[in-house]
This record gives structure tokens, C-alpha cells and sequence, in this order.
């Protein structure tokens, strides 16, 4: 194609598609809500509505015959931040109340348990967890046992003595030391965000303008593909960074997710990754030419697998085999790894150089993709 | 004028192309929609001259918007070429688009962008040097009179601005080719005339080329040179004048005084020899064969005191001609289809079924339906329904002294602080074909919703069949059918299936509802595609159905809303004459429309802008309004902008 034919300059083409991109975003509120008020709104609905951590877990205590040991037992309980405890005179109200789903869980103390307790067999205590939910069931026995575990000990000291376990384990927790799932979840829901906000603004303003008519006009211009191209992703580069600032100092000051990490590498990997997640949003398009269709695309082809594939919240090591070949195409799963790293473990290159080789590779094949797929043609 | 010469000279005529500067050669295009092949455009071969304005002219699917895109370089023909300028638009597509100007059906406009930032954009990607934009800007301004409007957003300009900003974004570098795809859909009659003004002022002034495609057959005859399309093939081309000649000494005024005209239309639409018979005002516009002379009286014995008078013919009677000969060359093609006798009324259809008619294999169903259409009730029997026992004069006269079926009073709709409808008063009698006329956004659909029941009224009364729309829409709303513009089909679902669920929806059941479809089926004779996907029906037989649908109930009142917008004049003319034949079973139509012509078709009209009635009555009294010594056979056009004219004068020295 002979471009020298062309009136005007590539510069002055591309100045005022950019301009013009500019002015629909400042007019129009959609792209504004989407690069600035959903990660806004997902950020406080994760950051406090969501949590994997268990608290304040409604537990059922049955004590059949109250004395001043169980008493002593129970208090383990009522102090633990873990549990709300009940009373309940009976197993059967108890377990009444757990199908009521007014508790999770019930401990019952037995008539025998301030006899039982002093001899050398020990006293017996049951424990009944709701287990619909495993992961929550999971949780539950283990804090029980915890709390068993550090009456143990207190019983023991009261005594005088030193608890007796002949293997010692001495935890610590790294990266995030008090495992609080917000601490994982903030970076990864960052993720989440650029997807959306990188795949749903690019797809929906180019098929807006197929929906419109105006893109006709454009193709009958000089314009080349190319141009076209870069007249989109630049302005929504330049706003979804923007996005990406907000994101990043509302995980930082709001939700108090250290950064371990440098602040640049952050934004470097983040600009890798915004630039594939544009170049999905503008392969949609080349399909899809209503923004109704172009927004359903990009939610299940993008979203939901940055939401599900990830490793965001669901481990991609216990997931099947073939659900963790695809999790590889998956972008965002890249953007998650280094975004965890660098806010919970700091600059480990290990982790990120691979992870951006990857995501660069991915904005390539989908940028060529539909280098190769956009003609300036209507079909 | 001349720093813009110098920065956007367009290449010099001669020396490219011998004085030509677009050429079609041999061009096919077809697309894929589902599983069908569609052929948009089948063989077309035509060129276009140098500084004059060549229209492209035809129905919707005629294949315009196809041509126009493949000249844009926009579409690659599956075979043949276009040669823009002495360039190839398929293979140097860049080269042509920065040598022409384009504005698509919609105008292409930003609409959340000012006019001064549209200008602004079509500028960078034109690459106008910002040393010329300033005088450029003035130019255009000047010429779409948009000064005021700088600062505006598109989204807020009337139909008619757009359109002329559209036109100024098209020109903004100055192109040696301007195409203009159906740049005059939607707006008023006042603004279309303005957009021509300035296309013949860029002919004349700058030597611009421009190629325009219309479905309105009397803006044709405002191009230089005309290109015909039907269905994907080329029927003619000249210059209007001249194709327009051929049909001379056919055309006749014909008038029965005591008779009513649509009796009268229907007596000789019928007749031997006869072409097109059209109610025009309060006469009978007649097209003959031949051009020998007629003697009336035998050709129509029983209009007793038939008066004729030989009138000039006009563009659209060769268009009719044409597209009937091109009909008739088929039909004598495909030889068992010819019938010389005329089957009873809505049976040949039916017998005939559309896959024994010769037609080549290969071919889509719904192509080779549509050809048997035209073949069949154009050639044979031009006016489908006979009425049935022709009223006198007198008798419908006395109707319509009856009390009114349709009575507004007042009638007001606001939106916020917008009047959409302002005061508007008028009544409607039985058996009476009532038209509203005006361009978008004047209020007619809001009225017409308001008429229905669909929508509540601000201010004002409104009595449909006697009952208060406001206390009774449910009653009322079983006696009046409607036809949406869109036509509210299920395209999805086939003839019988659409015809089913409207009956079921206006409680139609058992023998009634079979007695229902099998009357729809064989009098608008869709028996033989009673199967068929209605999706896949052509225009006019889409609009045929959702008429059929309207009428499954047997209303009293018909509201027909722009009915006829994008389809032939064939099939235009074979609706109004189903509708004339039920405004003579008594049945009360009201359509809105903004076809001038088709507002000739009416009893009686209101003619509408911004809300109010500008004025009312038959077509002939609205017409003679506007009589000047200057322009003594005003057209209905003639008389509309005159009174928009009158009406925004008005407005100013209030």
C-alpha cells in the first residue's frame, strides 16, 4: 500500500483520533465508571465483604453437668475471638439449632467430663461441625483443636507444670504473617480489575462505534489500521493506568496490604499486563460489532477466567490437570503471581521475569491476532 | 476559495480518466446471512461523469449501500471491479479514500462531540494543514449554516443539521469524488431541499463529482444522470429527463365527477392497457402501455361523464415501467409461468407454487418468491381485492356525517419541559383514510402512540370508537389494529406461526381462528409461504404479513405508522390499494407518513411540525394554498415547505 499518497501526516491522524477518544471519555460517564467506580466498588466489596478467614463462628456448647472445670474449659470459648458461643442444655436443642443453621458447630461436654478429666485415660469431648461447606468445616476443628489445645496448656500451667508433648512444633507464617486473606486477596482482585478494565473498555468503545456508524466514516479516511489501533489503545492505556493508581493506593492505604516490592516494578508488570488485556478487548471487537455482544464476550472470556483461573482464590495446583493446562492462556493467572509476589514477598526475579516473559507473550499473539483479524473492511 | 484550491486541488479530469470518474465494470457482490446467499448486487456495470450528480436510485435491497461501499473500498467484489478516479477500490483502497469524501446513512458523526470538534477530527485524519482550516471552517460553516451551532453537541442538532454537518465532515478536504449514502432519509422536506442547494453549489462552484444513492423516486429527477437499481441489477441509466421522456403521451388526468375516486382507481386499474392507475388528491392519475391515444369512455364504461386530460409524465412512471418490463421479460423467460386468462383473485399464488415456475435451481427461495410476486400481481391484476359493492358518492357521504370514530380535542404530550404534542384537534369519520404528514421528530408517532392507547396524554381528550382512551383503552384498544413502522414481526417464526400468535393474542380461537387465517392466507396471498421463516420474506411481503397480523381481529380503526418507508413503488402501490379497499368496507385508516407523494393517497391530512398542525384538509385544498402566480401546480412538497417556511417566520416575529 503506497501511504505516501496519503494527505496529512500519521502524527496529525493519530493527534486527532487521540483527542477525540479523550473528549468521549471526559463526555461519556461509561468509560469514567468503568476505569474509575468499579475498581472503586470491587475493591471495597472484596476488600470488606469478602474474607476466606474464618471469625466470630457461631458455636454450640452443651455442658451436661456445669461445674468449675467445665466452666474453666468452656471460657477458652467465650474468650476466643474465633467463636460466639450458645448454651444449650441438651444435644438435642443443640443439634436442633444446627439444622436451623443457627450454629456451625456444637462441642458437648458430658455429664462424666470433671471425673473423666483426672483420671490417666483423659475426659472425652465430642465435636459436631457442620461440613456443607468443608472449607469453613475445615477451619472450625481446627480452631476447636486450638482452643483445646491452649486450655491444655493453661491447665497445665495452673498446675505447675509444663505441658508434656513430646514433639514441638514452632510455626511461622511468611509473606503474610497474619494470614489475613485480604492480604492475598487485595493483589489478585487488582488483577481482576485490569482485566475488566482493560478487555470490557476496549471492546465496548470500538463496537460502539460499529453500533454508532461512525467507524464507516473512519475507515473512509486515511486512516490506516494501524493508526486505528494505536487511537485506541493509547488513551485506554493512559486511563486504565489511571485505574491502576487507584487500585494500588486503595490496597495500600485503605485496605493496608504491604508492599514488599518496589512501587516500579509493580507498575511495569501492570503495564505489560494492562497492554494484553487491551489487545483482548480489541480482538473482541474484531468479532463483535454491538456492545451488547462485545460486553457478554469479554465477561466470560476474560473476566470469569480471571476470576476462576487465576489463582486468585482458587489454588491452580489442586486444580484437574486439564483446567491447569488452560489456566496457561489465562493472562491474568501471570498478572496474579507477580502481583502477589511483589506485595506480600518483594522483588524475587524468580518469580516475576518468567511471569512477564509469558504475559509479553501473550500481548503479542493477541495484538497480532488482530493486527491479523481488523482489515479496514466492513466484513 | 483559492488557498483551499491550492492545498486540496482535486486531480485533474482529463488527465486521468477521459472525463470519467467512476467506473463499475461487470460488478457482482453477494453476501452470507445464516445459511442463505444473498446476491446484493448481480452484474452491474455503469460509469460516472466528471462534475455532475449522479444518482443511484432504487428501492431498500436494491443494493446501493453495497455499491457505495465497495466504492469506498470499504467491501471487495466477489467479481468484477470499481475504478475510483482511474484507481482500483478494492486493491488501492487507501489511495481512493484519501481522494473522496464519504458520509455514510447515519452521517458518521461523534454525537457526544461538539460540531466544532467533529470538524476538528475530520480535519486530522483528512490531514487539512492547519493553515487552510480556518478559511475551510468559515466556508463550511457558512454553507450548512452552522455558525450558531458551533459550540453544539451533534447529538442535539435537528435531522436536518446533522445531515449538513455530516456533509461538511465529508467535505472538510475537498474531495474530487463525494459519495453520499441515502443523505436525505429522515429529514424534513426544507432541510433535503437545502442539502441539494449545496451539492449542485459544490457541482458548479468546485467541479465536485458526486455519487448520492435515494429511495425517493422525485429526488431522482433532481440528478444530472440517474443509475436504476433493482434487486441487485442494473435496469437503466440516463439522464432523468430523458427516461423520463420515453414515458410521454402515457399519462392522464382522469376525474368522474359523482364518483368516488377510489371506486374510480380500482374500475380502471383494472382496465386493458392500463399501467398504473394512482389516486392523486381528488383525480385518478392514469399510466397507459402505449403511448396511442385512449378513449376512456370504452375503456371504462361505467364512469358515466369520465373526463381525461394528458398530463406530463414524471421519473417515477419509468421507473414503474421498468421494473414492469424487466418483470414481464422473466415471466415470457420462464415460459410456464404466463397466463393469459386472469385467475379469480388470490387463488394464482397459491396454484402456482414458487418452485414450479421454471426457476433455475440454485436460486433462494425467497429471491424467486419475490420475482413471482411481481409477476404475478403486478402483471395481472394491479389492484388485488375488487371492492366489493361500490358505495356511491352519496352513500359515503352520509357516513361520514355519522358521528366521528376518531375525536381529538386539544390533545396535548409533554416531556419535561418539551412539548412533543401541542394542542392538536381534529376527528376522523368512518371509512375515512386520514394521513399525518411531517418529518421526524414532528410528533407524529406521539400522537399516533396517544391514539392507540400506548401512551398517556398530557392534556386534552381523546375519544377512539366512542370510548375515552383514558377509562377504556382496554375496550378500545380490541377495535383498532396497528403496523409499526419496524412491522413487529417474530422473524424468527414462520408466516402461519405469526399469523397464530397475533390472532391468539386478540383472543382469537377455534373455528374463528382458523377461519381468520385461512381469510389472511388467500387474500394476501401468502398460502404458498405460509412455511416459510417470515425473516426471510422480502420487504412488501413483510409488510404485507404484519398488515395481515394488524388485521386478524377485524378492526374498526387502522393506525398504519410510516408503512411504506423503504419498499418499492410496486409493492407501495399494492398496499394502498388494500388499503383503499377496506376504507371502502368502512374500516377507518389513519397512517402517518412522510412520503409527499403518498400523502396524495388521503381523504384528508394534517400536516405537522414541531408538535402542532400547521394546516388540514384534502390534498388538493392544501395544495392549492400554496398557488402562486410563479408556481401555479404546486406539488404537496411545494405546499409543506411553504407552510414551514410561513410557520418559522411566524415564530420569529413572535
Amino acid at each position: 500500500m503506497n501511504s505516501d499518497m496519503r494527505p496529512g501526516s500519521s502524527r496529525m491522524r493519530l493527534r486527532g483520533l487521540i483527542r477525540k477518544e479523550f473528549l468521549q471519555i471526559v463526555r461519556d460517564p461509561s468509560s469514567i465508571a468503568i476505569a474509575f467506580l468499579m475498581p472503586i466498588f470491587l475493591l471495597l466489596l472484596f476488600g470488606y465483604g469478602v474474607s476466606l478467614d474464618s471469625e466470630h463462628i457461631p458455636l454450640a456448647l452443651v455442658v451436661e453437668q456445669p461445674n468449675a472445670d467445665t466452666a474453666d474449659f468452656t471460657a477458652e470459648f467465650d474468650q476466643s475471638k474465633y467463636f460466639v458461643t450458645s448454651y444449650y442444655a441438651s444435644t438435642r436443642e443443640a443439634e436442633q439449632a444446627m439444622m436451623a443453621g443457627r450454629v456451625n458447630a456444637i462441642v458437648v461436654l458430658r455429664r462424666d467430663f470433671a471425673r473423666t478429666l483426672r483420671r490417666s485415660d483423659g475426659a472425652t469431648i465430642q465435636l459436631i461441625v457442620n461440613g456443607v461447606d468443608a472449607n469453613t468445616g475445615r477451619i472450625i476443628s481446627g480452631y476447636v483443636q486450638g482452643a483445646w489445645g491452649s486450655w491444655l496448656a493453661h491447665a497445665a500451667q495452673k498446675r505447675g507444670e509444663v505441658l508434656q508433648v513430646p514433639v514441638q512444633m514452632q510455626q511461622r507464617v511468611w509473606f503474610n504473617s497474619e494470614l489475613r486473606s485480604r492480604n492475598f486477596l487485595v493483589p489478585g482482585l487488582v488483577a481482576v480489575i485490569m482485566t475488566l478494565i482493560g478487555a470490557l473498555l476496549t471492546a465496548m468503545v470500538m463496537s460502539r462505534e460499529w453500533e454508532r456508524g461512525t467507524m464507516e466514516a473512519l475507515l473512509v479516511t486515511p486512516l490506516s489500521m494501524r493508526e486505528v489501533i494505536i487511537g485506541k489503545l493509547l488513551p485506554y492505556f493512559i486511563l486504565g493506568m489511571g485505574g491502576l493508581v487507584l487500585a494500588v493506593g486503595m490496597s495500600l492505604f485503605l485496605f493496608e496490604v504491604p508492599l514488599r516490592g518496589s512501587l516500579w516494578v509493580l507498575f511495569a508488570a501492570s503495564a505489560l499486563f494492562l497492554v494484553t488485556a487491551l489487545s483482548m478487548g480489541l480482538l473482541i471487537s474484531t468479532v463483535a460489532r454491538s456492545q451488547f455482544v462485545a460486553g457478554l464476550i469479554a465477561l466470560i472470556a476474560t473476566f470469569l477466567p480471571a476470576f476462576l483461573l487465576s489463582g486468585f482464590i482458587f489454588d491452580i495446583g489442586s486444580m484437574p490437570t486439564v483446567v491447569q493446562v488452560i489456566t496457561h492462556i489465562v493472562a491474568a493467572r501471570y498478572y496474579v503471581a507477580i502481583l502477589q509476589t511483589v506485595f506480600l514477598a518483594g522483588n524475587v526475579w524468580g518469580v516475576i521475569l518468567p511471569n512477564a516473559l509469558a504475559l509479553a507473550v501473550l500481548a503479542a499473539v493477541f495484538l497480532g491476532l488482530t493486527w491479523r483479524n481488523a482489515h479496514k473492511r466492513l466484513e | 476559495m483559492n488557498a483551499v484550491n491550492q492545498v486540496t486541488a482535486p486531480p485533474a479530469p482529463a488527465s486521468r480518466d477521459n472525463g470519467v470518474a467512476l467506473v463499475v465494470s461487470q460488478l457482482s457482490k453477494s453476501f452470507l446471512i445464516g445459511k442463505r446467499r444473498i446476491q446484493a448486487l448481480h452484474d452491474v456495470s455503469f460509469s460516472v461523469r466528471y462534475g455532475v450528480v449522479t444518482g443511484l436510485v432504487g428501492p431498500d435491497a436494491a443494493g446501493k449501500t453495497t455499491l457505495m461501499r465497495l466504492a469506498a473500498g470499504l467491501l471487495v467484489p466477489d467479481s468484477g471491479a470499481i475504478s475510483v478516479l482511474g484507481m482500483d477500490a478494492a486493491t488501492e483502497s487507501l489511495a481512493v479514500q484519501g481522494t473522496i469524501g464519504y458520509m455514510p446513512q447515519r452521517f458518521g458523526l461523534y454525537e457526544d462531540l461538539t460540531v466544532q470538534e467533529n470538524l476538528d477530527l475530520y480535519a486530522d485524519l483528512q490531514g487539512v494543514p492547519e493553515a487552510a482550516r480556518a478559511e475551510r471552517y468559515r466556508e463550511l460553516m457558512h454553507m450548512a449554516g452552522l455558525k450558531p451551532f458551533a459550540r453544539r453537541l451533534a447529538g442535539q442538532l435537528s435531522g436536518g443539521m446533522k445531515q449538513k454537518l455530516g456533509l461538511a465532515c465529508a467535505l472538510v478536504r475537498q474531495p474530487a469524488l463525494l459519495l453520499l449514502d441515502e443523505p436525505t432519509v429522515g429529514v424534513d422536506p426544507l432541510s433535503r431541499r437545502e442539502l441539494w442547494d449545496i451539492v449542485y453549489r459544490l457541482v458548479r462552484e468546485q467541479g465536485t463529482s458526486v455519487l448520492l444513492t435515494t429511495a425517493y423516486l422525485d429526488e431522482a429527477e433532481r440528478c444530472d444522470d440517474v443509475v436504476l437499481l433493482h434487486e441487485g441489477r442494473l435496469l437503466d441509466r440516463g439522464a432523468p429527463a430523458v427516461l423520463r421522456e420515453t414515458m410521454r403521451g402515457h399519462t392522464y388526468r382522469v376525474t368522474v365527477a359523482g364518483m368516488d375516486k377510489r371506486v374510480l382507481q380500482n374500475r380502471i386499474a383494472q382496465a386493458p392497457g392500463v399501467m398504473d392507475a394512482l389516486i392523486q388528491g381528488d383525480h385518478v392519475r392514469v399510466v397507459m402501455e402505449s403511448d396511442a391515444p385512449v378513449d376512456f369512455a370504452a375503456l371504462c364504461p361505467a364512469a358515466v361523464g369520465i373526463e381525461a386530460a394528458a398530463v406530463a409524465p414524471r421519473f417515477e412512471d419509468s421507473f414503474v415501467a421498468l421494473i414492469k418490463a424487466k418483470t414481464r421479460g422473466d415471466e415470457v423467460s420462464s415460459a410456464q409461468m404466463t397466463t393469459t386468462t386472469s385467475p379469480p383473485l388470490g387463488r394464482a399464488t397459491a396454484e402456482g407454487s414458487p418452485q414450479s415456475g421454471g426457476v433455475p435451481a440454485g436460486v433462494p427461495l425467497a429471491a424467486v418468491v419475490r420475482e413471482r410476486v411481481d409477476t404475478n400481481q403486478v402483471q395481472q391484476r394491479p389492484n388485488v381485492p375488487p371492492l366489493p359493492n361500490p358505495l356511491p358518492a352519496g352513500e359515503r357521504g352520509q357516513d361520514q356525517s355519522a358521528r366521528p370514530v376518531i375525536e381529538v380535542h386539544n390533545l396535548q404530550r409533554r416531556f419535561g419541559s418539551f412539548y412533543a404534542v401541542n394542542n392538536i384537534s381534529f376527528t376522523v369519520s368512518r371509512g375515512e383514510v386520514f394521513g399525518l404528514l411531517g418529518a421526524n421528530g414532528a410528533g407524529k408517532s406521539t400522537t399516533f402512540r396517544m391514539l392507540c392507547g400506548l401512551l398517556p396524554p398530557s392534556g386534552g381528550t381523546l375519544r377512539i370508537a366512542g370510548a375515552d382512551l383514558r377509562h377504556a383503552a382496554a375496550a378500545a384498544r380490541a377495535r383498532i389494529g396497528y403496523m409499526s413502522q419496524k412491522f413487529s414481526l417474530y422473524e424468527n417464526l414462520s408466516v402461519a406461526e405469526n399469523l397464530r400468535f397475533f390472532s391468539s393474542a386478540y383472543d382469537l380461537s377455534g373455528a374463528r381462528r382458523r377461519q381468520r387465517m385461512d381469510w389472511a392466507l388467500q387474500e394476501f396471498e401468502l398460502a404458498s409461504m405460509a412455511e416459510l421463516t417470515s425473516g426471510d420474506l422480502s420487504l412488501g411481503y413483510k409488510q404485507r404479513l404484519a398488515l395481515a397480523c394488524a388485521l386478524m381481529h377485524e378492526p374498526e380503526i387502522l393506525f398504519l405508522d410510516e408503512p411504506t418507508s423503504g419498499v418499492d413503488p410496486l409493492a407501495r402501490r399494492e398496499f394502498w390499494s388494500r388499503i383503499n379497499a377496506l376504507a371502502g368496507q368502512g374500516v377507518t385508516v389513519m397512517v402517518t407518513t412522510h412520503f409527499m407523494e403518498e400523502a396524495e393517497y388521503c381523504d384528508r391530512l394534517a400536516i405537522m411540525a414541531a408538535g402542532e398542525i400547521l394546516t388540514m384538509g384534502t390534498p388538493g385544498s392544501i395544495k392549492a394554498q400554496a398557488r402562486t402566480a410563479a408556481q401555479p401546480e404546486p406539488t404537496m412538497e411545494d405546499a409543506f415547505v411553504g407552510l414551514i417556511l410561513a410557520h418559522e417566520q411566524q415564530g420569529v416575529a413572535a
